[in-house]
């Protein structure tokens, strides 16, 4: 579904590179992990899939379903089925969230050439997804992340994911900040849209994460390429002796 | 250009039948329905207070404008300030141009000077004032107590633990009744601050470097009809001076209360923010619901210095008039700041709901550099009433910026026009100006036109839908895009949202139900 070519990307203001060559397959149905070091790159491979401005990818393809992602706007991506669960959800003030996800379900049904869901019909479905996410009708009624704690931010980013119904997840350090029973939540939601037509790329800095959304396939990126790959025993033995041995192994 | 769209042709589908047996509109949602139909034929400060009332004769002439002075205990060169005006208003001509229609205006028919007779002897102090017209203020939701209030609506339960008294905030209030100030509060402590907030009168006794220092700066006495007929006639208002690097400890707020008959209100208020001073200023107004249409001609002047805010709020309740147009406020009103300082900044939000016409343009002259003006405006009209209101934001510094967003609403027979200038001048460079008008219509015999002009005379400037206006950050705008939202859906969304935190911000009991109001949803606008 997800095919990375030889992907280098620079940041635009400047020349220093930070993906310098990641080649990446991620099947329909398959659950990726990106683990790494601080600074390896991971977020920005996450931001250049779903085109976020402000860097310039000077050599590389990326395609979605064979069509070429690098060349579409950032809805045209999300249309296309790419969702980016972000690291730190935005907050905007005075937009319900209710309404912000109204917007964006039909925006993208519009782009897609398909009717509009009614208010309705989006409360119902709304409706069942929070509830599975334990987010109340509070939550779907305040402004967009405004005042959320960082569990409930986390969560939000899932049920939007989980009413959206994307083709390819991409999950950017979405344990952080969560305890033990926030991150049980998310997982659950996660583990719920898990699907034969929908990948999974799970960026996380630890293997915690990975005990409850289980990995088919587990990347080890450092200094802007992936330099291991293998399967759910790779983020074990990261867990155990840290990335160190691996970048010198890497190195050498 | 000029963009004008009616209601026309009846959908087939949901119909609700109202009242005068107008039709709803397919796509409008019936909570708006609701909302806006609450608003019609409900006014809630219709009634009178029953008090003795002193006037000048009827009519206008230069012996009511000399008197008028002299009842404010004015120096000469104020006198002679509005006997200049007043000789220059009677060359001049009512404007035609807006999108409003009104029997022509009798103004040898009317009172330009209504004050009650209590108020004959100034009150040292609001103690002193007469309990009828401190009543009426308490009935209206204004607090002339100098006591905190309690921000937002929940309920006011004294024991909430949570509630400390750091949750309330200070309003102080310049109370305007007819023609006279009944009395300004917490006037002691903002003087601590530095900050001066008086009756206009006063501040002419009190402050008069000030005043002939600042006064028709902004607004020149032959700037129009209306301007130039305040000018000579102008009985009260409030004066606001910050001076340099003072944040005002509290909000001030001016409110407006037409009680007389047959009399005109002509209030004229100053504010003067000084060097990288702060101020936020609500105004509200209201009127008892009579059979004859009565007229209010405001002028409005606001001075920012080098760094300079000024918040100006409005919450405009006049009365509108009944269902079928009888009575109701003539709004004629010029308000305009000159954001004459760099990075001066001067924010205009009204929320109007009243007035049987309205003929309103709270304008910005940006002329430092990177100064910034913002308008935003939700205007409702019901019934028979008309607006014709919006903006004027003329860019003369470089790098200024401007942000419009104007929402307008109409039922029954009502016609609702926005009018707004984006001017940019050669010197000007790479100015911005963001703008966004939605007008809803709510039956099929009301009427919404947008008339915007637009002037830009450098090419370095943008004005347009624009995405990277201060406020809507990129972090925001990739959010929504991610989320599948285009970029112009986006900047919408985001400055929507703002706007409605801008309004909810509204200080005051009486800003309670205009805050309600934002809740209206715009869905199935025209555009």
């Amino acid at each position: 579904m997800l095919d990375i070519k030889n992907l280098h990307v620079r940041l635009e203001d400047g020349d220093k590179p930070i993906l310098k060559g990641v080649n990446l397959s991620v099947n329909a149905g398959e659950v990726h992990a990106i683990m790494g070091p601080n600074g390896s790159g991971k977020s920005t491979a996450s931001y250049v899939l779903s085109g976020r401005d402000g860097y310039t990818v000077t050599e590389g393809s990326v395609t979605l379903g064979g069509e070429n992602l690098l060349e579409m706007e950032p809805d045209e991506r999300a249309a296309a089925g790419v969702f980016l669960a972000f690291q730190y959800p935005v907050e905007i003030p005075g937009v319900g969230n209710m309404t912000f996800l109204r917007t964006a379900l039909n925006a993208q049904r519009r782009a897609r050439g398909q009717d509009a869901v009614s208010a309705a019909d989006f409360l119902r479905l709304m409706r069942d997804k929070a509830k599975m996410l334990e987010v109340g009708p509070d939550m779907l009624k305040r402004p967009v992340n405004v005042g959320f704690s960082g569990g409930e931010k986390k969560r939000n980013e899932i049920l939007q994911m989980a009413i959206l119904e994307p083709k390819l997840c991409i999950l950017d350090e979405t344990d952080s900040g969560l305890d033990v029973d926030a991150m049980k939540l998310v997982a659950n939601g996660v583990n719920a849209l898990r699907d034969a037509g929908r990948a999974f790329l799970v960026i996380t800095h630890y293997q915690r994460l990975l005990n409850h959304i289980k990995p088919d396939v587990v990347h080890i990126m450092a200094d802007g390429r992936i330099i291991r790959t293998g399967g759910p025993e790779l983020a074990l033995e990261v867990e155990h002796n840290g990335y160190g041995g691996l970048l010198t192994e890497d190195a050498g | 250009m000029a963009n004008t769209k009616r209601a026309r042709g009846l959908n087939k589908g949901k119909r609700m039948a109202v009242p005068d047996d107008i039709i709803v509109k397919q796509g409008v949602e019936e909570e708006t329905v609701e909302a806006v139909r609450s608003l019609a034929g409900a006014y809630k400060h219709g009634w009178e207070t029953e008090i003795e009332t002193e006037y000048a004769p009827k009519g206008l002439n230069r012996d009511i404008v000399r008197l008028i002075s002299d009842r404010n205990g004015e120096p000469e060169w104020m006198t002679d300030w509005r006997l200049s005006a007043f000789d220059r208003w009677q060359q001049m001509k009512e404007p035609d141009w807006a999108m409003v229609s009104y029997p022509a205006i009798d103004f040898q028919n009317q009172y330009y000077y209504a004050r009650p007779k209590s108020m004959t002897a100034r009150p040292k102090s609001l103690d002193e004032v007469d309990p009828k017209l401190l009543e009426t203020y308490e009935k209206l939701g204004i607090p002339l107590k100098e006591q905190m209030i309690l921000a937002g609506v929940e309920g006011t339960d004294g024991a909430d633990p949570d509630r400390t008294p750091a949750d309330g905030r200070k309003v102080a209030v310049d109370a305007v009744f007819d023609s006279v100030s009944v009395g300004t509060t917490f006037q002691a402590e903002l003087k601590k601050a530095g900050v001066i907030f008086c009756s206009f009168s006063e501040a002419v006794r009190e402050h008069p470097e000030l005043v002939r220092k600042y006064l028709g700066t902004v607004v020149p006495v032959s700037d129009n009809f209306y301007a130039t007929l305040n000018s000579a006639v102008f009985s009260d208002g409030s004066f606001v001076y910050v001076p340099p690097g003072v944040r005002c400890p509290m909000e001030l707020s001016t409110y407006f209360r037409i009680n007389a008959e047959n009399t005109g209100q002509f209030e004229r208020t100053l504010i003067i923010a000084d060097k990288g001073s702060y101020v936020s200023y609500l105004e509200g107004c209201t009127a008892p619901r009579r059979d004859t249409a009565q007229l209010h001609a405001a002028v409005v002047e606001i001075i920012a210095e080098e760094d300079a805010e000024v918040k100006y709020s409005t919450v405009q309740n006049w009365y509108p008039g009944d269902e079928n147009g009888k009575g109701g406020i003539y709004n004629f009103v010029t308000k305009r700041a000159d954001c004459r300082g760099d990075r001066s900044r001067v924010m205009w939000t009204q929320v109007e709901t009243g007035s049987a016409v309205t003929w309103k343009y709270p304008s910005c002259i940006l002329r430092g550099a990177e100064s910034q003006g913002e308008f935003y405006s939700i205007a409702i009209a019901n019934n028979r009433q008309q607006a014709d209101t919006g903006t004027k934001m003329v860019h003369l510094g470089r790098n200024s910026r401007s942000r419009i967003v104007s929402k307008g609403i109409s039922a029954g027979h009502a016609q609702n026009t926005y009018r707004g200038l984006v001017s940019v001048h050669p010197r000007a460079a790479n100015c911005r100006n963001y703008t966004q008008c939605d007008s809803l219509l709510i039956g099929d015999r009301c009427g919404a036109h947008t008339v915007p002009y637009i002037e830009v005379r450098n090419t370095s400037s943008r004005v347009e839908h624009e995405a990277t206006t201060s406020r809507v950050d990129d972090d925001q705008l990739f959010y929504c895009r991610q989320r599948g939202m285009d970029e112009e859906e986006a900047v919408a969304l985001v400055v929507n949202g703002f706007v409605k935190e801008v309004l909810q911000a509204l200080p005051m009991e009486f800003a309670l139900e205009a805050q309600q109001l934002v809740a209206i949803s715009l869905e199935g606008s025209v555009g």
